[in-house]
């Protein structure tokens, strides 16, 4: 029977199925922050269990930590010292591997693991936060789980699942200038809606994604989940291949050779079957920005704020008290929308590609908003941009140079916006009060949030792009 | 955790689509390192002004509903963040059913693994429990997870679908992790198969 590349991986890695369907599925590597695994440590401390496998399994803190440089000097907010603390011991005491915030390889989680060759193709990835679909780009099975599974997996190193469908979203063609990967992952949300992927796994393929680096796919798996999907995968090939050899925790010799041989044959039958199918044509997506409370709420940037009454069902009430949050009235050109703060960074955006192109919109320019900041996915990312003289425009044009964090997606730690404060974010979530009680989020792509940063509202990336510098 | 029983309570209506993981417990809220004692900031900033008032309006905070155990919700109910906060808020509130159109994934095997049954039916008759909902204290709904039904105010039978697993672990309340490891020789003779096939893993 032709497979699909999710069918490939998931029979690769069935420990047992009951007769009804229900599997338990071997976990290859576990990925574990700081806020989602207290509990489920404390879990095995009641119990007398032990981490099953500790040396697939890796921990940073990441969504707490403060991103400002005095950091080291110890995190002020007491309860998030706390968990920080917390993964500290639980990571000693149960040794699995562990990147403090001392360490420069610390970093948002799942920036973390790709970048240390933690994750490869074929793998099975969980971690207890919702993007772990990001690792999908590698061709990776990888999703979110919530803090009781996450104490399952560290016991048994395994999940029970039932099996989900496939779904296949194809981008042909390639994409115009000035359109991301960031452009097609909210246009394919914009397209099936936040529960269009509900039940599904979705394959990402097609010409415009085969021609994304490995970062620009790791941003569209990144937000498969805001589709409702449970994973995002994209096939792996040279470029994977290539961004995985070398790197710290990545087979070598002969075990690359064996491991590539198999990687090569990660991919979809030809005649393999789709329980659906959504097709864009990638010429036709535009640099897109969001002017609601849920990813769903997607629109061209050359388009206007709709009115709640042109959409049916619990989504005009929904429209309505999301243009009443976003301080918004319908048929504003959302380009007339001004902004105070932007917001470069998350696991969506945060990677080295995603500071390039905001500091090549950035560069000798000077921002007009009241607050910008640029934080890397990691340490590794902060001191490749230093080297490449990428910190230097980001300050230079009056951004501030972060540590490595979670920081603003969900201000958790102290970067947040004040009830009414607008930004231009590059994160993944626009919900009333993620990046603050009151905040108002549009997002996009770090090309766009750049954008913005220069002329204080949203705007077009190709009238920047057309201006000569 | 605790064996799911018939249940006959006061629904709290919830209609608007699309409630994520954010609005159930916001993100402040996930700095504890226990599960209980969330349910005070369930809907947080839906339910309290800034300053730390109940906004009268808001559901929860009417008499009627202080001490609901079902919500009836719009469509893709607890869609976002993982977090399993959100389901212990919940239930920490004393929710045990949660009735929608459709839920997001990860909520939706949350609810399970904290002795809650989160409930699918179709449109219609997800909005006939709305009406008996919005009746409050005047309107009864049973759920009875053995036969799979829900009951209406005035008596209709609603049927809903559930994966048998599920269903038998939350009727006798049975940990996971310990059916798991019944299977541990399974766990064993995988390990060592990948070892061979996959020894980069
Ligand atoms: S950057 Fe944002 S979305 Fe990514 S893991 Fe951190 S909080 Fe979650």
């Amino acid at each position: 029977m032709p497979k699909t590349l999710y069918d490939k991986i998931w029979d690769a890695h069935v420990v047992h199925e009951d007769d009804n369907g229900t599997c338990l599925l071997y976990i290859d590597r576990h990925l574990v922050h700081e806020v989602t695994s207290p509990q489920a440590f404390e879990g095995l401390r009641v119990t007398g269990r032990r981490v099953r496998a500790p040396e697939k399994t890796i921990a940073v803190p990441d969504h707490n930590v403060p991103t400002t440089p005095d950091r080291e000097q110890g995190i002020e907010n007491e309860e998030s010292r706390i968990q920080v603390e917390a993964l500290d011991r639980n990571a000693r005491d149960f040794g699995v591997h562990y990147y403090p915030v001392s360490d420069i390889r610390q970093g948002i989680v799942h920036i973390v693991g790709p970048e240390q060759g933690w994750t490869l193709p074929g793998m099975t990835v969980v971690c207890g936060d919702s993007h772990t679909a990001t690792h999908g780009a590698f061709g990776a099975l990888a999703h979110g789980i919530g803090t009781s599974e996450v104490e399952h997996v560290l016991a048994t190193q395994t999940l029970i699942q039932k099996k989900s469908k496939n779904m296949k979203v194809e981008i042909t063609g390639s994409l115009r200038p000035g359109v991301t990967a960031k452009d097609i992952t909210l246009s394919v949300i914009g397209a099936t809606g936040t529960a269009g992927g509900t039940g599904y796994v979705i394959e990402y393929c097609g010409q415009a994604i085969e021609e994304l680096s490995m970062e620009g796919r790791m941003t569209v798996c990144n937000m498969a989940i805001e589709g409702g999907a449970r994973a995002g995968l994209i096939a792996p090939d040279e470029k994977t291949f290539q961004y995985v050899q070398g790197r710290p925790h990545a087979p070598k010799g002969a075990q690359w050779d064996a491991a590539l041989a198999w990687w090569k044959t990660l991919k979809s039958d030809p005649d393999a079957v789709w329980d659906k199918v959504v097709t864009l044509r990638g010429e036709d997506i535009a640099p897109v920005v969001t002017w609601g409370t849920s990813p769903e709420d997607v629109l061209p940037i050359t388009a206007t704020v709709p009115d709640p009454e042109s959409f049916t069902g619990g989504k005009v009430e929904a429209a309505r008290r999301a243009l009443d949050y976003m301080g918004l009235t319908a048929g504003q050109k959302l380009t007339d929308i001004e902004i105070d703060t932007v917001f470069i960074g998350s696991c969506t955006n945060g990677r080295i590609e995603d500071l390039r192109a905001a500091a090549a919109v950035l560069k000798g320019k000077k921002i007009a908003v009241k607050r910008a900041m640029v934080v890397p996915g990691s340490g590794l990312v902060r001191a490749q941009a230093e080297e490449e003289g990428l910190a230097q425009i980001f300050i230079d044009a009056g951004f501030e140079w972060r540590l490595a964090g979670c920081s603003m997606c969900l201000a958790m730690n102290p970067d947040q916006l004040s009830p009414g404060e607008r930004c231009a974010a590059t994160s993944n979530r626009n919900f009333e009060g993620r990046q603050g009680r009151g905040g108002r989020t549009h997002l996009m792509s770090p090309a766009m949030a750049a954008a913005a940063a220069l002329t204080g509202r949203l705007t077009d990336i190709r009238e920047v792009m057309a201006e000569p510098a | 955790m605790e064996k799911f029983t018939p249940l006959t309570g006061i629904a709290a209506p919830m209609p608007l689509v699309n409630i994520d993981t954010d609005m159930i417990i916001p993100k402040q809220f996930l700095k504890t390192i226990q599960r209980s004692g969330l349910g005070k900031n369930l809907f947080d900033e839906m339910r309290y002004t800034q300053d730390g008032r109940e906004i009268p309006d808001f559901v929860l905070n009417q008499p009627a509903y202080r001490n609901a155990q079902i919500l009836i919700a719009g469509d893709n109910f607890g869609c976002g963040s993982s977090r399993e906060h959100a389901p212990w808020a919940l239930a920490d509130f004393g929710i045990k059913v949660i009735i929608s159109t459709s839920f997001a994934d990860i909520f939706y095997g949350n609810c399970f693994k904290n002795g809650m049954l989160p409930i699918v039916l179709p449109q219609e008759q997800v909005e006939i429990l709305m009406e008996d909902a919005r009746k409050g204290e005047n309107a009864r709904i049973a759920i009875d997870l053995e036969s799979q039904t829900v009951t209406s105010a005035d008596g209709q039978v609603f049927t809903f679908e559930i994966d048998a697993f599920k269903k038998h672990c939350l009727l006798n309340g049975l940990d996971d992790i310990a059916l798991t490891l019944e299977k541990v020789s399974a766990i064993d003779t995988f390990e060592t198969a990948a070892a061979q096939t996959r020894p980069w893993v």
